[in-house]
């Protein structure tokens, strides 16, 4: 079933095209993965699928029964603002303890409630965000680059996380990512961005595709090293381990 | 007497939760504009001989508005903010100069007159500033999750811009109310100093709005009788009293948690 289904959208933010007539769909419970170097357009896409950006021609159209669960790429809590953890899992609307312990722990941190929201660590605050994004039990899960600032094993624990709540719920999952190793092991279909649609499909199809390779280059260090033996690339490119796998 | 501590309580009860989003929302400037802007109206309700209430809340809100539409546009707001405030400042205090023809006392608008409210205005007073609680009550958490993050709101249903017209229509309102009790120089203290003074005591923003209308209330309530017993100004003086809680607040605050 469809949740989300996008069709020749285009995005202009301030005169530049962003997105340029863009057409994918969602289903229900799969893993798709945005991947594309800086200014691709890759938040864009995320903000007009739940409703931020209005297109300027296209459509983005959402199923009836679409419950987004939103986690943004980073958030910034004003100091000023006195914010426990439980109260932010009541935002918007109000919620038991219960359901606040239930949600914590899905998200790997029972114990954070009474906790203020600007006492947390890098990884606790994104947990926390992921759990909130769990609170109205979503079909459709999205993910903005939701491991920026995290270390290397804790933006691993954090995908870990991901699949099991994917697994619990059965929702689908939409996430934007610079970690093409983990989006290569771990996404059912990738989408690689660059103002369009340069290449769509399974991660093994993606690697190989020449459009992917011209944007992340021949090394993509975890992502060729998965799936090396899956096909044959020339090797004549030159090396820049500084310029790849990263943006 | 009793009149004052009337007017200067709804004042106070009405400012401190909207107060509380302007502190979160870094919007104190803001409020500072349309507040200047409103002896602009004064000016013109006098003009045109209608009420002072629906002339500032007019101007008040057309300044919000204008203001609210811009920091849209990606101006640099902050400077934005510097011209409109103090113009709009300047334009009133001019256009008042020219109505030679009415008695009218510049000081009472510039810091408000609190002894001098009458009946009908405790009502007016008080309507607004229901009304103002009603309508941030009621929109509370759509508020508080679009002044978190706004592509949050988006995913959840919320129209963050919405949210922000509401704040801007009840900036307007306690503006046209506050006019007579701590006139349009000292408005935007009111809004910010119970809020600045409640958040070392507060962990969730429910509190910080409850708290903020204590110390906004006894702020009004003390300052009044402290402008009785030592003849001063009230306006200043319930703003002074403000800033001396909001000091012993972050005294408070610094020994309570040793860094």
């Amino acid at each position: 079933m469809k949740l989300v289904d996008i069709r020749n959208l285009t995005v202009r933010l301030g005169g530049n095209t962003a997105l340029r007539d863009v057409s994918f769909e969602i289903s229900s419970g799969e893993i798709v993965t945005i991947v594309g170097p800086n200014g691709s357009g890759k938040s864009t896409l995320l903000r007009a699928i739940i409703g931020a950006l209005k297109p300027t021609s296209g459509k983005v159209e959402r199923a009836d029964n679409l419950r987004i669960g939103y986690v943004p790429q980073r958030m910034h809590i004003d100091p000023t603002l006195p914010m426990t953890v439980g109260r932010f899992l009541g935002l918007p609307k109000r919620v038991g303890a219960t359901k606040v312990s239930q949600a914590l722990t899905q998200a790997g941190v029972p114990e954070l409630a009474t906790r203020q929201m600007s006492r947390l660590s890098g990884g606790q605050f994104q947990r926390v965000l992921l759990a909130r994004a769990l609170m109205n039990k979503p079909n459709l899960l999205i993910l903005d680059e939701a491991t920026q600032g995290l270390d290397q094993p804790g933006s691993a624990a954090f995908y870990r996380q991901i699949e099991d709540v994917r697994q619990q719920l059965g929702c689908a999952v939409l996430m934007v990512s610079h970690d093409l190793h983990v989006v290569m092991s771990a996404s059912d279909r990738v989408i690689c961005l660059n103002g369009h649609v340069c290449c769509e499909g399974e991660p093994e199809h993606v690697a190989s595709a020449p459009e992917y390779r011209a944007l992340f280059g021949e090394g993509t260090k975890g992502a060729l090293a998965l799936y090396r033996h899956h096909h044959s690339h020339s090797h004549d490119l030159p090396h820049d381990h500084n310029s790849q796998g990263k943006h | 007497m009793i009149r004052a501590a009337l007017a200067g309580l709804g004042v106070a009860i009405a400012a401190a939760p909207l107060g509380c989003f302007v502190v979160w929302r870094r919007m104190a400037y803001f409020g500072d504009a349309t507040a200047h802007a409103a002896i602009l109206g004064v000016a013109i309700s006098l003009t045109l001989s209608m009420s002072v209430f629906a002339g500032v809340l007019l101007v008040s809100l057309l300044m919000a508005l204008t203001i609210s539409t811009l920091s849209g546009r990606g101006y640099a707001m902050d400077t934005l903010l510097g011209v409109l405030a103090h113009s709009a400042l300047a334009f009133g205090l001019v256009a008042v100069s020219f109505l030679s023809g009415i008695r009218i006392d510049l000081m009472a608008y510039l810091f408000g007159d609190i002894l001098a409210v009458t009946p009908e205005d405790i009502a007016i007073i008080w309507g607004g500033a229901l009304l103002v609680l009603i309508l941030i009550g009621a929109r509370w958490s759509a508020l508080l999750t679009a002044t978190l993050n706004s592509d949050l709101a988006y995913a959840s249903g919320i129209d963050p811009k919405r949210e922000q017209l509401v704040l801007t229509i009840s900036l307007a309102i306690v503006v046209a109310v506050a006019i007579k009790v701590v006139g349009v120089l000292l408005i935007a203290a009111m809004l910010i100093i119970p809020a600045a003074t409640a958040r070392p005591f507060s962990r969730t923003p429910e509190t910080m709005a409850v708290i903020a209308a204590l110390i906004g209330g006894i702020s009004a309530l003390g300052g009044l009788k402290a402008a009785f017993h030592f003849d001063t100004p009230t306006g200043p003086t319930i703003v002074c009293l403000a800033a001396i809680l909001f000091a012993l607040s972050t005294v408070v605050s610094a020994l309570r948690a040793p860094r």
